[in-house]
């Protein structure tokens, strides 16, 4: 259970242990907050307990009484003026009249409770108040949350980014230093190598502009009808050379057209990241095959390949950032790291998902599925 | 020097290729044989079968932390085999550590830390260094 701490400020010791007693057993309920919300509740007999106890420890909310005999509720709210604090003051005066609820608002208190006042107007005051504490606290955690991630993924990508230019320049120094003597057709090697490696580092920028565009609120989409038998038959002819490359047969299954409405970018970026992995994860002479579903409102892509395939444990990570597959069957694959984070971004964007059932050393098979409304 | 370099052999672990290709070039260069391996596992399978005079080994492979998985198997198996991290994640890149001292060495389980890039004659030092303070232990 969340627990907020009340100060009481009066120099009335029955409203202080009047406000203390309601409060005691009573407990609210937040929207969206798990539990309950209780309270405790200190007091302060003056402004000035009020603000050497604030000092030390900023209680959640104040209840401020406007009139006592060494400085005033609005004096106080004067000395709190411009710290940084979630507090919320809740004035309690004796005269409501608006000249005062108008100074204390500009002082920054936050409600007015004029006295007296019955328990059930103190709980609905303080009910009010503890929503919004909450509510703020929420917003705040998932601001840093938000800020969390992004840093994370930054720092990632540092990392990725720096290791091609480390190789790169590895390279450089061997071929600098003359490394392998004088035979020109040795250093071959290093600049094919080298340029892999920059290859790579492309595809990794591309990626992450995908990604940023997904991210960015998509501000270029162009929905028009796509379809998916069509972009599937483009998608086998782009990745065709690659295939050939390892001997790896693509077979396109659909019976016909299998129209949605889409950005056509954004479903070739599917096709595109499906299939070249599944050409890359297979073995020589392997197989693709790409089938395409209706299912109710849903249509589904369906890309299985016969290649080294994952286990369980691997599979649960499998659409995170920079998320590889990491083993003795794969350090020599080159890949970003994004391409599956960018299907399920893109999955979820059109109402569907993206699944991966895998068998070791038997190959994969990745279903999207994209709401099929035209 | 208790014994001739090339007597000696190096187990090189990386899961990047090509840091596999460059390093080995500049051991084998300076003396060493060369065993490599492309991950925790690989260098496992190695082990079972060879002790070799050294190792230098990645930090971030299968898993983020699987360099220092196989250092603390290899200590395991053999402690006076001297083992060398090398990681390019560092302060920069969101983690700090040093292995300045005894204590920090002993937590780590390696001998030496090298952040990448690492340029060979850095890595060459690095290598003088642990095998004399195994030679003064020894």
């Amino acid at each position: 259970m969340h627990t907020l701490r009340v100060l009481v400020t009066d120099d009335e010791m029955g409203m202080r242990l009047g406000v203390t007693r309601t409060l005691r057993d009573f407990s609210v309920c937040v929207p969206d907050v798990n539990g309950a919300v209780a309270f405790a509740v200190d007091q302060a007999e003056s402004g000035e307990e009020a603000l050497g106890k604030i000092d030390r420890s900023p209680p959640d909310i104040l209840l401020l009484d406007h009139k006592m005999p060494g400085i005033s509720g609005l004096e106080v709210l004067d000395h709190l003026a411009g710290r940084e604090t979630d507090m919320l003051t809740i004035m309690i005066t004796a005269y409501a009249s608006i000249e005062t609820a108008v100074a204390a608002t500009k002082r920054g208190a936050y409600d007015f409770l004029a006295k007296p006042f019955t328990p059930d107007e103190l709980k609905s005051t303080i009910r009010k108040a503890a929503a919004r504490l909450i509510l703020a606290k929420q917003a705040r955690q998932l601001t840093e949350e938000k800020r969390r991630v992004r840093f994370e993924f930054i720092r990632v990508l540092g990392h990725e980014l720096k290791a091609p230019l480390n190789a790169v320049a590895g390279y450089l120094d061997i071929l600098r230093d003359h490394q392998l003597g004088d035979d020109l057709a040795a250093y071959e090697e290093l600049v094919a190598r080298s340029l892999a490696r920059m290859d790579g580092m492309r595809k990794l920028i591309a990626d992450l502009l995908d990604l940023t565009q997904i991210e960015s609120g998509q501000k270029n989409r162009e929905l028009t009808k796509v379809d998916l038998a069509a972009a599937a038959a483009s998608a086998i002819e782009a990745v065709a050379a690659q295939g050939a490359a390892r001997a790896v047969t693509l077979q396109l299954h659909s019976a016909g057209p299998l129209v949605i409405s889409a950005d056509v970018r954004e479903i070739e970026i599917i096709f595109n990241n499906l299939l070249t992995n599944a050409i890359k994860y297979n073995r020589d002479g392997g197989r693709v095959d790409v089938a395409l579903q209706r299912a109710g409102e849903q249509a589904a892509i369906v890309v299985s390949d016969t290649g080294i395939g994952m286990k369980g444990e691997e599979l649960k990570q499998l659409f995170g950032e920079f998320v590889r597959i990491r083993n003795e069957k794969t350090h020599h694959i080159p890949g970003s790291g994004l391409g599956l984070s960018i299907v399920k971004k893109l999955a979820l964007l059109y109402g569907g998902d993206v699944a991966v059932e895998s068998r070791p050393d038997a190959g994969s098979t990745f279903t999207v599925t994209l709401d099929a409304e035209v | 020097m208790s014994e001739p370099q090339s007597q000696r052999t190096v187990l090189l672990v990386d899961d990047d290729d090509d840091f596999l290709f460059q390093h080995r070039l500049h051991l084998e260069t300076a003396g060493f044989n060369v065993l490599v391996a492309h991950g925790q596992k690989e260098a496992e399978v190695f082990l079972a079968r060879q002790r070799p005079d050294l190792a230098v080994i990645d930090v971030m492979m299968e898993n983020p932390d699987a360099g220092f998985t196989l250092c603390h198997r290899i200590r395991k198996q053999d402690a006076s085999i001297p083992v060398i991290l090398v990681t390019s994640v560092n302060s920069e890149t969101g983690l700090d550590f040093a292995l300045s001292t005894d204590e920090q060495r002993s937590w780590i389980k390696a001998d030496s830390l090298l952040t990448k890039p690492i340029r060979f004659e850095q890595l060459q030092r690095e290598i003088d260094r642990v095998f004399s303070r195994a030679a003064v232990k020894a």
